[in-house]
């Protein structure tokens, strides 16, 4: 083989820059991955389990949604004997006070634009402009 | 030469007779039997809508009786029952009449019965304004001219209602809409919105909006907004339009109402005594 002593190296160098993600995933501490900041009220139950939580609470949203608007069906949501009425503003974020801890950590970091924010009110906004009575 | 001439104009003038007679014979033959399958449902459908048409519908149907005789000379009691309905649905005030969002409002008489003139109108009708607000009309032109489904009528209760997610803005049913019930958010409504009811959400820019008949108080038990605004003075009745026991039955039965331009045959459920 001509030039064993330039390719061998070479190709060495090559493998190692293409896996570097690899090895950089493996070394490195201090994943980035979000740790999301629980109900400030000290509320350890939702409506269902912390991972079907995480995977599906876009469409309980959605059923919500349609429920609600479409169907006229606002009868609240019973787990555990805790009542939750159907909603956004009146269900999570009743415990979910802190929005840009909870909702946008995650968001953010798998870089998704829910709109809901469009039209709903967060807890923090809401408060800015309070009724005054 | 000459006889197969003569041969080819014969036939062709056959094929184009038959060619263009096919469409019809085949209409004819075959009409029964396209009847009975595909078109039936729809025919039996349109059928029994039009043997339906006097018939009041059935289920709930909400509705409201605005009572003018106990408004008239209280401006206030207007300003209440808007202030509370724009309060209840963090409804933004915009100063250029054109940016208005408007749930509830008030207008004058010619406005609001344009099809009620009079030589000479009643001192009532001069001096007063009137409460108006969308009719959840039984018939809702919005509804047909919406192309995302977005404004519908909730068949439980007669609500027409609007599912803000869907809008795209296109002012189709403002265009629809006869009365006026229906408003455009050129800007976003946040920064004018008063107050905030941490309960409802607002709307951004670019949809359509109006007035829900307050489904949100109503699955709350309570009545909307408007009507416990004036609660006091009785001035007006919310009811299910379809139940003869119920409250706005008898204030119907017992007094003479209008409603807005009827005879566009959209059959509002709001009504006034004047």
């Amino acid at each position: 083989m001509y030039n064993k002593g330039t390719i061998i190296p070479g190709l060495a160098i090559f493998v190692l820059i293409v896996t570097s993600p690899l090895w950089l995933n493996a070394f490195m501490t201090g994943s980035t991955v979000p740790k999301v900041e629980l109900p400030p009220g000290g509320e350890t139950k939702c409506i269902a389990s912390a991972t079907v939580m995480r995977s599906s609470h876009m469409q309980i949203l959605n059923e919500w949604r349609d429920d609600v608007l479409r169907d006229a069906n606002r009868i609240a949501v019973t787990v555990d004997g805790k009542e939750y009425r159907k909603g956004l503003q009146m269900a999570c974020m009743e415990c979910h006070t802190n929005k840009e801890k909870f909702c946008d950590a995650c968001h953010e970091y798998v870089s998704v634009k829910p709109y809901c924010w469009d039209c709903h009110l967060s807890p923090t906004l809401a408060a800015t402009k309070k009724e005054t009575l | 030469m000459d006889k197969q001439r003569r041969k080819f104009l014969k036939v062709a003038g056959a094929t184009a007779l038959a060619g263009i007679s096919a469409p019809a014979v085949v209409k004819l033959t075959a009409s029964d039997a396209l009847a009975s399958s595909e078109h039936a449902a729809p025919a039996a459908d349109a059928h029994e809508g039009a043997n339906g048409h006097g018939d009041a519908p059935k289920g709930i149907r909400l509705g409201l009786v605005i009572d003018m005789r106990k408004l008239y000379g209280k401006p206030e009691l207007l300003d209440k029952a808007v202030a509370a309905c724009n309060k209840a649905h963090n409804i933004p005030h915009f100063d250029n009449k054109k940016d208005e969002i408007k749930w509830i409002w008030k207008a004058p008489f010619e406005n609001v019965f344009p099809e009620h003139s009079q030589y000479h109108p009643a001192d009532t009708a001069k001096d007063n304004d009137f409460l108006v607000l969308c009719n959840h009309c039984d018939e809702p032109p919005c509804v047909r001219v919406c192309p995302t489904k977005a404004t519908f009528k909730i068949e439980a209760n007669g609500i027409i209602a609007m599912d803000y997610h869907r809008c795209i803005g296109c002012r189709f049913c403002m265009m629809g809409c006869p009365y006026g019930a229906r408003s455009f958010n050129w800007f976003d409504p946040r920064p004018h919105v008063k107050e905030f009811n941490p309960e409802f959400p607002t709307r951004m820019r670019g949809v359509v909006e109006k007035c829900n008949f307050c489904g949100e108080r109503l699955a709350k038990g309570l009545e909307p907004a408007c009507v416990e605004a004036v609660k006091e003075d009785e001035a007006i009745t919310f009811g299910d339009l379809n139940d003869p026991e119920s409250e706005i039955r008898k204030v119907l039965a017992e007094n003479t109402t209008i409603q807005r331009k009827p005879s566009l045959g959209t059959k509002p459920s709001v009504f006034y005594i004047v």
